[in-house]
C-alpha cells in the first residue's frame, strides 16, 4: 500500500516473480521439515536415515487410520479369515489421534533400536544406510498392509485454500487497470511455515537447555567421549529416533493435508537429500536454509526455465543445484569442514 | 577327493592367482556352466525365460557393474536406474538407426555410450565422497530419466513415448522382438554375462582392480603411494557404467521388449541393484550373482506361495512382498553384513578342514 501511494504500481511481472519466490519459500519450509529429521538422526548416530520419508508416510497413515477408525490389517485379516471387517467405530478425535500416533512413533523408535540398530553398532556407514533403506521398504509395506494403499484425505483442522485477504492486498500493488489478479498463497503453507518455525525453536531450546538435550549434543559431538562420561548411547538413540518420529509426524501431517496421504509422500525424502547436501548433513540451520534455497530455486526454475525445456524441471533441478554446489563446497553451507588424516 | 588344500602349497604366481584354487570347485564351476549352456536351453520355456532366467542374467550383469564401482572402488552410486536407461535408449537408437548392425555389437556399443555418460557423472567423485556422492548420483538418476521422457528424439517421436525393440537376429535366429524363441534369448544373455563376468574377474585382480581397491580402502593413502585417484575413479565409473549399460540394453531389448522410462528405470531399480550388491557381498564377483539370484527368485517364490498357494489378492501379496524384502535386507545385514559371498567363503573354510576339523 506504501507502494501504491507513490502513484505508480509495481509491474505485474515483478509481482509474479515475488509470488513465485514466496511459494518457493513455502514449499522450501516443507522440505526443511523432512531434512530436519535427517539431520537430527545423522548428528546423533551418524546414520543417514533413508526411512525418514517413509516414517512421515507411516505416521500420516496411522493418524488417518485412527481418525477414521479403521481396523489395522483389515485387508490381511479378511483375506485369511474370509471376514469382512473394515472399521471399528467412528474414530478418535484429532488431538487424541495425534497423541496415539506419537506413541506409535515412539514405540517404533524403541523397536528400531532394539531390533536393528543394536546389532549394527560399529558397522560401516554404508551398511547402516542400507539397513535404513531396508527399514523404509519394511515400513512402506507395513503401512500399506495396515491401513490400505488407497489415497486418503487428511484433515486436522488446519485452514487451507487461497488467502483472499492477501490476494486483495497484492492486487492493489499493481498499476491501475493492469491485468493482474493478486498473488495466490495457500493458507495451509503459511500454517506449515509457522509450525516449522515453532518446531525449530522448540528443538533448539530443548537441545540447549535440558539435560537430555545436552546429552544429545554430547553424543553428536563425540560418541566415545559421551560414552565415557556415562551417557547411555542406546537410550539417546531411542530418544533421537523418537524426536525424528515426531518431526516425521509433523511433516506427514503437513504433506498429507496438502496433497493427500499416499505413497508419493515417502518420496519427499528424496527431495530432502539435495537440501541436506546444500545445508550440510550436520547442521540444523543448514537444513532450514538449504530447504528454503531449494524451494525457491525449484519454483523459479519451473517458472522461468521450465517452459523453455518442456517442464517438469522440478524433478531434477534440486539435484543439479546440489551437484554444482558440491563441486565448490563439498561439506555444504554449514557442514563441518571435512579433515582427513591417514 | 571332495575337498582339499588345508595349507599353503602354492609354488608359482599362477597357482597363487587362480580363480578356483581347489579342484572340486573348478569341476563344480565348469559343471554348472555345462548345464547352463548345454542342458537348460533344451528345457527352457516361456515362463522360465521371462520371469526367472533372463531377469536373473540381466540383474546379474547390472549387479556386476555396480559391484565394480561400489564394491571394488568404494564409490556408492544411486544412479544405476538412470545408467540402465542410457544403455536401453542407446540400444534403441542404434537398433533403429543401423538396422543391419548385428545386435551383439549394438549391445556392446550401448555399453560404450553408457560408459561415456557414466564418466561424466563420475567426475564429481573426485571432489566428493560417501553419502554426498551417493546423493550426487541421484542427480544422474533423475536427470537422465527426465531427459528420456522429455526429448522426443530419444524415442523416435513415437506417440506413446515408449520404445519398442524391433526384431534382430544372430546367425539368423531372432533374439529380440516378440517371436524370439526362449532358448535363443537365454543363450544370448548367458553368453554376454559369462563373457563379461570373466572379464570382470580378470580386471579386478589386475593392476586396475588393485588401484580401485586401494582407493576404496583409503583414498588418501592410495594417492600417496602413487595410485592416481582421477584414473582409478573415472575408470571405475566407466567400466561399471559399461556393464550397467549392457544390462540396460538387454533389459530393454531382450527381456521387456518395450519400456517406458519412468516405470522401468525409476529410483527403485537403483535401489534394487544396490540391494543385490550388498546382500550378495561387496567386492565379490560371485556375490553379484548370488545377490541377483536372491532378489530375483525370492519375489517369484513369494508370489507363487501367496497368490498361488494361499489365494491372497495380488495387491495384498505385493505389500507383503515389499515388507518381507525390507525385513530380509535388515535381517541379512544384521546376520552377515558382508553378504552371501561371505557365507560361501565361511563354508569353504569349513570344507577345507573337513572331515577333520581341529
Amino acid at each position: 500500500m506504501v507502494l501504491q501511494a507513490r502513484g505508480h504500481g509495481v509491474s505485474p511481472d515483478f509481482l509474479n516473480f515475488i509470488e513465485t519466490v514466496l511459494n518457493g519459500l513455502m514449499s522450501g519450509v516443507m522440505y526443511s521439515l523432512v531434512a530436519l529429521g535427517f539431520v537430527l538422526i545423522f548428528k546423533a548416530s551418524g546414520i543417514f536415515n533413508f526411512a525418514q520419508g517413509v516414517m512421515a508416510l507411516f505416521a500420516a497413515l496411522t493418524l488417518v487410520g485412527l481418525q477414521t477408525g479403521q481396523v489395522p490389517f483389515a485387508h490381511l485379516i479378511n483375506a485369511i479369515l474370509g471376514t469382512d471387517i473394515h472399521h471399528w467405530g467412528p474414530g478418535l478425535p484429532t488431538v487424541l489421534a495425534i497423541l496415539v500416533t506419537m506413541l506409535v512413533m515412539i514405540a517404533l523408535a524403541f523397536l528400531i533400536e532394539k531390533v536393528v540398530l543394536k546389532h549394527l553398532v560399529n558397522q560401516e556407514p554404508i551398511i547402516l544406510f542400507m539397513a535404513t533403506i531396508g527399514l523404509a521398504y519394511f515400513l512402506e509395506g507395513m503401512g500399506d498392509l495396515m491401513w490400505g494403499a488407497d489415497v486418503k484425505a487428511l484433515d486436522v483442522g488446519l485452514p487451507s485454500g487461497g488467502s483472499f485477504w492477501w490476494e486483495d492486498v497484492t492486487r492493489a500493488w499493481a498499476p491501475e487497470g493492469a491485468d493482474y489478479f493478486g498473488m495466490y498463497i495457500d493458507t495451509l503453507d503459511v500454517s506449515a511455515a509457522i509450525i516449522a518455525v515453532v518446531l525449530v525453536v522448540a528443538l533448539t531450546l530443548f537441545s540447549q537447555y535440558t539435560a537430555t538435550g545436552r546429552a544429545l549434543r554430547a553424543v553428536a559431538d563425540d560418541h566415545q567421549a559421551a560414552l565415557s562420561v556415562g551417557i547411555s548411547l542406546r537410550s539417546i538413540w531411542v530418544i533421537v529416533w523418537s524426536i525424528a518420529g515426531f518431526v516425521a509426524l509433523v511433516a506427514g501431517i503437513m504433506w498429507g493435508a496438502k496433497s493427500g496421504v499416499q505413497f508419493s509422500l515417502s518420496l519427499i525424502a528424496l527431495k530432502a537429500l539435495p537440501v541436506l547436501i546444500l545445508g550440510g548433513f550436520t547442521s540444523i540451520p543448514g537444513a532450514i536454509v538449504g530447504g528454503l534455497i531449494i524451494g525457491v530455486g525449484e519454483k523459479l526454475a519451473e517458472a522461468y526455465v521450465g517452459p523453455i525445456v518442456g517442464g517438469a524441471v522440478e524433478n531434477w533441478f534440486a539435484y543439479m543445484v546440489a551437484l554444482a554446489f558440491l563441486l565448490f563446497r563439498p561439506q555444504g553451507l554449514y557442514g563441518e569442514k571435512i579433515i582427513e588424516r591417514i | 577327493m571332495l575337498y582339499r588344500e588345508t595349507g599353503d602349497f602354492k609354488s608359482s604366481y599362477a597357482t597363487d592367482q587362480q580363480t578356483f584354487p581347489i579342484r572340486s570347485e573348478r569341476y563344480l564351476f565348469w559343471g554348472a556352466m555345462v548345464i547352463a549352456f548345454l542342458v537348460v536351453p533344451f528345457f527352457i520355456n516361456d515362463y522360465w525365460e521371462k520371469s526367472v532366467l533372463v531377469p536373473l542374467l540381466v540383474w546379474s550383469m547390472a549387479a556386476l557393474g555396480l559391484n565394480i564401482l561400489t564394491g571394488y572402488c568404494g564409490q556408492v552410486s544411486l544412479g544405476t536406474g538412470g545408467f540402465m536407461a542410457v544403455g536401453a535408449y542407446a540400444c534403441y537408437k542404434l537398433m533403429t538407426a543401423f538396422p543391419d548392425l548385428n545386435i551383439f555389437f549394438v549391445v556392446i556399443l550401448s555399453g560404450g555410450v553408457t560408459a561415456f555418460v557414466g564418466m561424466l557423472f563420475g567426475l564429481p567423485s573426485l571432489r566428493i565422497k560417501g553419502f554426498y556422492l551417493a546423493v550426487a548420483t541421484l542427480a544422474a538418476q533423475f536427470f537422465l530419466v527426465w531427459l528420456f521422457n522429455k526429448v522426443p528424439w530419444f524415442y523416435n517421436y513415437s506417440a506413446s513415448g515408449q520404445i519398442t525393440a524391433p526384431e534382430r537376429t544372430i546367425f539368423g535366429i531372432a533374439v529380440t522382438g516378440a517371436s524370439a524363441p526362449p532358448w535363443a534369448t537365454y543363450l544370448f544373455c548367458l553368453t554376454l554375462v559369462f563373457l563379461f563376468a570373466w572379464m570382470a574377474r580378470n580386471l579386478t585382480r589386475g593392476t586396475l582392480g588393485r588401484s580401485w581397491m586401494a582407493i576404496r580402502d583409503m583414498d588418501i593413502a592410495a594417492e600417496i603411494i602413487g595410485v592416481q585417484p582421477l584414473k582409478a575413479k573415472i575408470s571405475a565409473f566407466a567400466v561399471s557404467s559399461f556393464y550397467i549399460g549392457v544390462a540396460g540394453a538387454l533389459y530393454f531389448s531382450v527381456w521387456l521388449g518395450a519400456v517406458e522410462p519412468t516405470e522401468a528405470f525409476g529410483i527403485n531399480v537403483s535401489f534394487l541393484v544396490l540391494f543385490m550388491v550388498i546382500i550378495g557381498g561387496l567386492g565379490s564377483i560371485l556375490g553379484s550373482f548370488l545377490g541377483a539370484a536372491f532378489l530375483t527368485l525370492m519375489p517369484v517364490l513369494l508370489k507363487n506361495v501367496m497368490v498361488g498357494g494361499l489365494g491372497w489378492p495380488t495387491d495384498l501379496a505385493a505389500h507383503f512382498e515389499i515388507m518381507l524384502v525390507g525385513g530380509l535386507i535388515v535381517f541379512f545385514l544384521i546376520v552377515e553384513p558382508h553378504g552371501l559371498a561371505q557365507l560361501w567363503r565361511l563354508v569353504k573354510e569349513k570344507l577345507r578342514l573337513w572331515p577333520f576339523p581341529y
